[in-house]
């Protein structure tokens, strides 16, 4: 899967008065399909023009060190870790950025690049503050790694003894320059990956630190709290908000019911923090170890995925009513996915005016935190005060969003603690509990297992594709399966930046009970082609803003799937690091072959999810009772910092 | 505006010879590999100081297919001592936007961009003015000497102070509007430059020249200097001598030779280069200015007998950490600790091993930097400890 298409070039040009329409292109276009001849350390092979040293020296096993390099970003060519001799050439060459145009013969661990990496390393340690041991990212970080193998054993050029005080303004992500490399991944993340531009570096020389605008603190900044920087962080200059330790003290207090709602990215990536191969999902040892740690009750956040399909379709359905069937002008549309909490804070702060167009119902997270302190409350007979609700996400910003001040419809903060996969894999080690080697156990009572649907909301177009199978389902009265094979609705499937689909709705069936009380037929669908379109990364939520703004064909979009993260959850600011295209897609795979498992892959189906509006959101979906709790609503925020 | 004149050997100074129009004439009445040609075989080099040969640069640019291509003239003159680009661009503005013309002729561009260092922003006016001028003398603009097709527009455009920009790639970011911060290499300009299209960078002077090639010819000037640095070169004469200033001296003269000139024969020291040259001891004095023994872009800082040279090293290390980027880690780190090391150097608390240290670092910092700025900011202080062990130990 080439996801590259989701990782936009770097910046466009600002000097558009040279020439308006010019691309930024990097040429070695020409030749495509030409070799070139290059030795590596005795070893002769061939790659294809333009391949970099880097490449090409991995491509035959060969290691060079990298830090300022990662899979996911553009070239910098700035820590200089993985410089090689180039012969003929004066000095030595940075490996990640010298592209192989003509035959060349590399050494990459003569003694002149030894002593430039080890040079490398003391400088970067001078200006290193604190000690490993004490360290969030001790044993995964990689300027440890490397003073390791090059043999760092003292602070030849000095060290820094004084700490510079760690900015923790923010819910979702902690910056601690005391750590910092001045790698600007970060930078480039933010920058480049998600055109967000919170990162920047700041000042020369010896004085360039990685700042937020004006040096605010980073909660006050238009930061979207995605996270992707600290998954490309090589050190714990950037880490999420830890909230394990609340966790712990309230799994240790006897009068909390401490409950855990589980969403499928972490399942399917927790395995990674134990040594597994991205993509061995380990949902269910992992419930067995939930409850081995203490938590009251483990449930599955597909349950509130599904409810969130039920009610955003049913929002959806709401909106074309009145725009086709009304004839209202007001209505927003397209309707924009909501369940992204940094998509969401983007929205908010780059494009206010399409507020509007976000789905009002809440996220997965945010839905079940709701229905834990009420509806759950009620049937087990607890004092929801005395509930602690835990989520587990792929995610930092569910750390903020956890905490946005108007997520408390239950009577009290409806979610208590966000944690991350990482922080989650942390605990089981603390806790002696190796998953992977658990017996498997199935998630509890009342809300059970899942549909396939839920599950795969942890890949980019996966919400768009719940929807469509249940929208489907529900409008045609056919099966899904009998319009794409297996129900799998793979246009809206892969990595691309942006994919638009259009789907056909040839003929209507009966209007089900569950939605018979807000449209009398579905005769105004009859013939209509639905058009949607899914997006991952802001970079490419923003092509697609840009292109609704503009009147292009997005505009015509009826429903659009946005995720913050590069692939959607799975690739989401809290997952394990490292992160690449190939982990993501590993993880990808897993989620989609084990929706492939699932008996119901509906979320209408989903009996957990008619129980509840049997019993409990009577007045049925976007009624009332699930306005009152499972929908929200958002601030226009837009560029202004405090 | 200075009104220094630039001072010769004796000889009339060549750029008040060259009537303004001449050169280009001349140029576009051959064809475009022609111009080339003859700038190669001139055997010009960089008079920035890389001395990388002007005819190659702009080879390479001409055959580049891609298009729109661009012609800059490196006008930020930053270097530490070095003051001739602003005496040419002052008087001698025509020649310089003359070898930007040719340029672009040369290698197919229609726009040049002289990037003018922000301390010289005084000389803006003056600059489009000329620009203005030379439009309305159709020496610029539309069908320039009535040579159909031929347009060719300059833009001035101003830094922002910082010395990095000096180099290059770094001043194609900032002209963007980006950081100024040196890209990688490859790709060179010449293939991927400004806006990532062929781009030719020529220093000030180098640009002047152009014309005076078209003017007198290449054995012209082939017969001065020597065989592997031809012509003339304008040096900026500053420190402790009694004639400081602008001169045009041809390439090879000797050390000795230039001090007599300018009346710094008791100089203890010549620093060439400015900041990132080297210090050359009086010992030393027998060698010739040219690429191929002490290569310069024309500083040239006379330093006396009174002179602590500890002081200049620390001048030039304080110099560079000031205007490193801060981009790759040995230039901006490695620069702070060399300071560091002149300061205990200074206080008699620096051990010969620790020296040592520094050295080998010096050393990583020449080859693993990520452009000339940390690759020659050790060079003077290395030549210091290398040429002057007696004055700076024992303290």
């Amino acid at each position: 899967m080439a996801d590259n298409t989701c990782l936009p070039r770097r910046r466009a040009p600002l000097s558009q008065l040279f020439q308006p329409d010019l691309p930024r292109e990097t040429p070695v276009a020409d030749a495509i399909g030409a070799t070139i001849g290059v030795t590596i350390d005795g070893m002769e092979t061939k790659v294809p023009l333009g391949t970099t040293i880097l490449e090409a020296a991995k491509s035959m096993g060969v290691r060079i060190p990298t830090l300022c390099h990662h899979p996911d970003l553009e070239v910098a060519g700035i820590c200089r870790i993985c410089v090689v001799e180039v012969e003929g050439q004066k000095t030595l060459q940075a490996a990640c950025a010298y592209p192989i145009t003509a035959p060349v013969r590399i050494k990459t661990y003569s003694k002149a690049v030894r002593i430039a990496r080890r040079h490398v390393l003391d400088l970067l340690l001078s200006e290193h503050c604190g000690d490993c041991y004490s360290c969030i990212r001790n044993g995964i970080c990689e300027l440890q790694q490397l003073a390791e193998e090059y043999g760092v054993d003292g602070f030849r050029f000095g060290h820094v003894e004084e700490p510079v005080a760690i900015d923790d303004s923010s819910f979702s992500i902690v910056r601690d320059m005391n750590k910092c490399i001045r790698c600007r991944r970060c930078v480039r993340t933010s920058i480049d990956v998600q055109e967000v531009g919170v990162l920047e570096a700041m000042n020369r020389s010896n004085k360039v630190e990685i700042s937020t605008f004006m040096q605010k603190p980073l909660g006050n900044e238009i930061c979207i709290n995605c996270g992707q920087c600290i998954n490309r962080c090589p050190t714990a200059a950037l880490y999420a908000n830890p909230a394990l330790d609340q966790v712990w003290k309230a799994l240790d207090d006897p009068n909390k019911h401490v409950v855990i709602q589980t969403a499928p990215s972490p399942r399917a990536a927790m395995g990674e923090c134990f040594g597994l191969a991205p993509g061995t999902s380990v949902t269910y040892q992992m419930n067995t170890g939930l409850k081995r740690m203490g938590f009251d009750h483990v449930f599955d956040t597909n349950f509130t995925a599904d409810l969130t399909i039920i009610e955003e379709g049913t929002e959806l359905v709401l909106r074309l009513y009145k725009a086709l069937v009304e004839g209202e002008t007001s209505v927003a549309l397209p309707q924009f996915t909501s369940c992204s909490p940094g998509w969401v804070k983007y929205c908010e702060h780059f494009y206010p005016e399409f507020i509007p167009n976000l789905s009002t119902a809440k996220s997965p997270q945010q839905m079940f935190g709701a229905l834990i302190k009420t509806f759950y409350a009620d049937k087990l007979g607890l004092d929801p005060k005395n509930i602690v609700s835990v989520a587990l996400m792929p995610c930092s910003a569910k750390k903020f969003e956890c905490n946005r001040p108007e997520m408390v419809d239950s009577g009290y903060q409806d979610v208590d603690f966000g944690l991350t996969t990482r922080e989650l894999g942390k605990m089981f080690h603390q806790a002696g509990l190796d998953v992977p080697t658990m017996p498997k156990s199935d998630f509890d009572d009342p809300f059970g297992g899942a549909t396939g649907s839920g599950l795969i909301f942890g890949a980019t177009g996966g919400v768009m594709e719940s929807a469509l199978r249940t929208v489907i389902e529900l409008v045609t009265g056919r099966k899904v399966e009998s319009i794409f094979e297996q129900g799998d609705i793979i246009p809206v499937r892969g990595f691309e930046g942006v994919r638009y689909v259009e789907v056909k709705i040839p003929d209507v069936g009966p209007v089900p009970d569950i939605l018979k009380h807000l449209v009398p037929n579905w005769d105004w669908l009859k013939g209509a082609t639905l058009k949607v379109a899914v997006a991952h990364g802001t970079a490419n939520a923003k092509k697609v803003m840009e292109d609704i703004k503009h009147g292009g064909k997005f505009s015509h979009c009826h429903f659009i799937e946005f995720m913050a993260c590069p692939g959607g959850c799975l690739g989401g600011g809290g997952q394990p690091i490292p992160t690449s295209k190939e982990i993501r897609a590993a993880r990808a795979k897993a989620i989609y072959s084990e929706d492939h498992e699932l008996d119901i892959r509906k979320s209408y189906e989903n009996p957990a999810v008619v129980k509840v509006y049997e019993e409990f959101l009577t007045d049925g979906p976007c009624g009332h009772k699930s306005h009152e709790l499972l929908h929200t609503h958002y601030v226009a925020r837009g560029k202004h910092i405090e | 505006m200075s009104t220094d004149a630039i001072k010769t050997q004796g000889n009339t100074l060549t750029f008040s010879a060259i009537p303004a129009g001449e050169g280009l004439r001349k140029a576009l009445a051959m064809p475009r590999v022609d111009i080339i040609d003859m700038v190669r075989d001139s055997k010009l080099k960089g008079r920035g100081g890389a001395g990388f040969p002007t005819g190659i640069k702009w080879n390479f640019a001409a055959a580049e297919k891609r298009t729109p291509k661009y012609v800059m003239c490196n006008a930020d003159e930053g270097e530490p001592g070095t003051f001739k680009d602003r005496l040419i661009l002052s008087e001698y503005a025509d020649l310089v936007m003359e070898g930007m013309t040719i340029g672009g002729r040369a290698i197919g561009a229609s726009l040049g961009l002289i990037y003018l260092r922000a301390e010289y922003a005084y000389l803006r006016k003056h600059l489009e003015d000329t620009i203005k001028r030379r439009k309305a003398e159709n020496l610029l603009g539309q069908n320039i000497c009535g040579v159909e097709g031929f347009n060719f527009n300059i833009m001035v455009a101003m830094g922002a102070g910082a010395y990095v920009c000096g180099e290059e790639t770094a001043l194609i970011e900032s002209l963007e509007g980006f950081r100024g911060e040196p890209r990688n290499r490859p790709p060179f300009p010449v293939v991927s430059g400004f806006l990532n299209r062929p781009s030719v960078v020529n220093n000030v002077e180098t640009l002047a020249w152009v014309p005076c090639i078209m003017v007198n010819g290449v054995d012209w000037f082939k017969s001065i200097g020597t065989n592997n640095s031809t012509g003339h070169k304008l040096f900026s004469v500053s420190g402790d001598c009694e004639k400081p200033g602008v001169y045009e001296f041809p390439f090879g003269i000797t050390v000795a030779d230039l001090l007599k000139e300018v009346g710094g024969s008791d100089a203890k020291a010549v620093q060439i280069g400015g900041a990132s040259g080297r210090c050359v001891p009086k010992k030393d004095f027998e060698r010739r200015l040219a690429f191929e023994d002490v290569p310069t872009g024309g500083s040239v800082i006379v330093i006396g007998p009174g002179r602590d040279m500890l002081d200049l090293a620390h001048n030039i290390m304080d110099f560079f950490v000031d205007e490193s980027c801060g981009q790759c880690t040995p230039c901006r780190v490695g620069n702070d600790k060399l300071l560091k090391g002149v300061e205990m150097l200074k206080a008699g608390t620096c051990s010969d091993e620790y020296l040592d240290e520094l050295k080998g670092l010096a050393n990583t910092m020449q080859v693993a930097s990520k452009c000339g700025l940390g690759q020659s900011s050790s060079v003077a202080l290395l030549s210091i400890i290398e040429h002057f062990g007696d004055e700076i130990h024992g303290r």
